[in-house]
């Protein structure tokens, strides 16, 4: 059994088997993004072969009926915003607990406690914050999706950066604390160049969550505020879906998880095995 | 790993020992970078809860930015018990989560095996799986619809060729669940995957060495090796995505909006209609209030879990 022969015929079978699974996974993405290319009627034909055409593209990012170019700019500032807000207050609280000596029992309730605010459905969460929202006026407004964002969040970021920022040594720590070292210059030259690389995982992750969110968006965002995802979900509603613009919306909506799958594909696979329950 | 996080909720005690020397600006700076985060979630999880809980006591009508409230006791609580959707609710989430997370461990534990093995394409393999998880809920969902539509999707057309009949996926009720199911395990798998990977990859390799010198067989080695050393991985990420499992509503919401009938009712569905299509504000907390409880339930039954297998 040990020959190379006898290993080769195993391996072959195995590649056979990842490569159907990768071919699953691609397959309903690919087929959708090429239904983006499609007139309507190619599509309810079920052509296999088909020109590609554009309009679908033009109509969803340049027709004066859609907003989707707004929906992407809207995303694009909440998901930013919240992910800068969400990283620096995980981060300061994450080192916070973890090294300036808090009792344990405030440790353990608090992280406790995010790990039960993690489990709870974000549309139970988004009645109260809508709730709480109209009254100041923050309904309909990016602040208040940004810190629901920010708040949805916080737990995940804040268990993945508690992993980096006990890589920190300690002892590099107190030696800088020797040499004079206020918290502030300490943060900013021994503990950020440390933890950079699981900042940048967070900060992927966190962008990535932001953008997908809906449940929360959907109750907490109106025309004007309204996400990607909320804009996505309209078009299953009408009456007669357009499904061709509903596939090149999906398109382009993914374009920025393709982008950084791309660019920083060791941060996401650090950030997603390093302690995300997500 | 994905029992880091865990680990660090349930088993971590550093937090308060090993103190070094005091200095001065300690206590100022302890509270100035501890104090944003228990703002937040002050203000943005405990205050609206606690608000979600007493609103469940009561009947609430808003007019004009204005609510007026009167105090119902318990008997939302009562109504719970006989509300047919809730149930209906209840029932298919459950269903849902343990069908999709069962399918989503088994396949993601053989193609994490099957990952382990090759050397050449590893890296691509990974990139591949991961595309899912970083799609959101609501796109996956349209993605799904196009492709288990009954006149155009690929699928029926897949089965045009085979011969096979089409079938209504989404629209016939034997079906419904089901095909949210797979929509799940298709969009889940992968993080399974990828968790069970880095797992195995952390295993130690002169265990693997030693039973090859041994002689084991590929089944043997997964059998006593490989099974025994990922069962608290595979009992702690099977426990967390049961719980997270419960908190569907994007592919649902899309997909097929709870039906047909009561079909693919799940409680997230259930609740966004209380709240946000009838206004039943005091009614839908109280529903939230008994989700919250169960979820936490099941939280305290996945933690103890881990913690009895943390002993062995």
């Amino acid at each position: 059994m040990n020959g190379p022969v006898s290993r080769q015929g195993r391996i072959a079978p195995t590649h056979l088997v990842l490569v159907t699974a990768a071919a699953i996974v691609i397959a309903p993405v690919a087929w959708t993004v090429a239904a983006g290319f499609r007139t309507q009627i190619s599509l309810l034909m079920g052509e296999f072969l088909f020109s590609p055409v554009w309009f679908n593209f033009a109509e969803v990012l340049f027709s004066k009926t859609s907003d989707f170019l707004l929906n992407y700019r809207n995303s694009l500032i909440v998901g930013i915003a919240s992910t800068a807000l969400c990283l620096a207050v995980a981060t300061l609280a994450a080192w916070s607990l973890h090294r300036m000596r808090w009792p344990g029992w405030i440790v353990h309730v608090f992280l406790a406690w995010t790990l039960i605010f993690h489990m709870i459905p974000p549309v139970a969460l988004a009645s109260a914050w809508y709730a709480m929202a109209r009254p100041v006026g923050l309904d309909n407004t990016f602040i208040g999706l940004i810190l629901a964002h920010t708040t949805l969040n916080l737990p995940m970021a804040l268990w993945l950066m508690s992993v980096f920022v006990r890589d920190v040594p300690r002892e590099l720590e107190e030696a800088a604390r020797m040499d004079g070292a206020t918290t502030p210059i300490l943060l900013r030259h021994v503990v950020l160049p440390i933890i950079a690389p699981g900042l940048a995982a967070t900060a992927v992750l966190t962008f990535v969550f932001s953008w997908n969110e809906f449940a929360v968006a959907l109750t907490l965002s109106m025309k004007q505020t309204a996400t990607v995802p909320v804009a996505i979900a309209k078009f299953a509603q009408d009456f007669e879906i357009q499904y061709t613009q509903m596939a090149a919306s999906a398109a382009l909506s993914i374009l920025p998880a393709l982008l950084l799958l791309l660019v920083a594909q060791r941060y996401i696979v650090k950030g997603l095995t390093q302690g995300a329950v997500k | 790993m994905s029992t880091a996080s865990v680990a660090t909720l349930a088993g971590d005690r550093t937090g308060g020992r090993k103190a070094g020397a005091a200095f001065g600006d300690d206590r100022l700076w302890r509270w100035l970078t501890f104090s944003p985060a228990l703002a937040l979630m002050l203000l943005l999880s405990v205050l609206p809860l606690a608000n979600l809980f007493v609103s469940s006591f009561q009947d609430i009508t808003w007019a004009g930015g204005d609510s007026t409230r009167s105090f119902v006791g318990l008997s939302h609580y009562r109504a719970l018990g006989s509300d047919a959707l809730f149930r209906a609710g209840l029932v298919n989430t459950f269903i849902f989560a343990f069908c999709a997370v069962a399918g989503q461990m088994v396949l993601g534990l053989g193609l994490a095996l099957l990952c382990s093995k090759v050397t050449r394409g590893r890296v691509l393999y990974r990139a591949i799986f991961i595309l899912p998880i970083l799609i959101p809920g609501i796109v996956i969902g349209a993605i799904w619809k196009l492709m288990l539509n009954y006149d155009f999707g690929l699928i029926n057309q897949g089965l045009a060729l085979l011969g096979v009949m089409q079938h209504d996926w989404l629209g016939s009720a034997e079906t419904a669940l089901l095909s949210v199911i797979v929509v799940d395990i298709w969009h889940w798998t992968p993080f399974c995957f990828l968790l069970f990977l880095a797992g195995i990859e952390s295993l130690p390799q002169d265990i693997f060495e030693a039973a090859k010198v041994d002689g084991a067989k590929p089944w043997q080695e997964f059998r006593y090796i490989t099974l025994p050393l990922m069962i608290p991985t595979i009992v702690v990420t099977f426990a967390f995505r049961l719980v997270l499992a419960f908190k569907v509503f994007d592919e649902v919401y899309l997909l097929t909006s709870g039906g047909p009938g009561t079909a693919t009712e799940v409680v997230s569905f259930t609740l966004y209609q209380r709240f946000f299509t009838e206004d039943r504000i005091g009614y839908g907390s109280a529903m939230s209030v008994a989700v919250i409880f169960l979820v936490s339930l099941l939280l305290v039954i996945a933690l103890s879990a881990r913690r009895g297998l943390g002993r062995t």
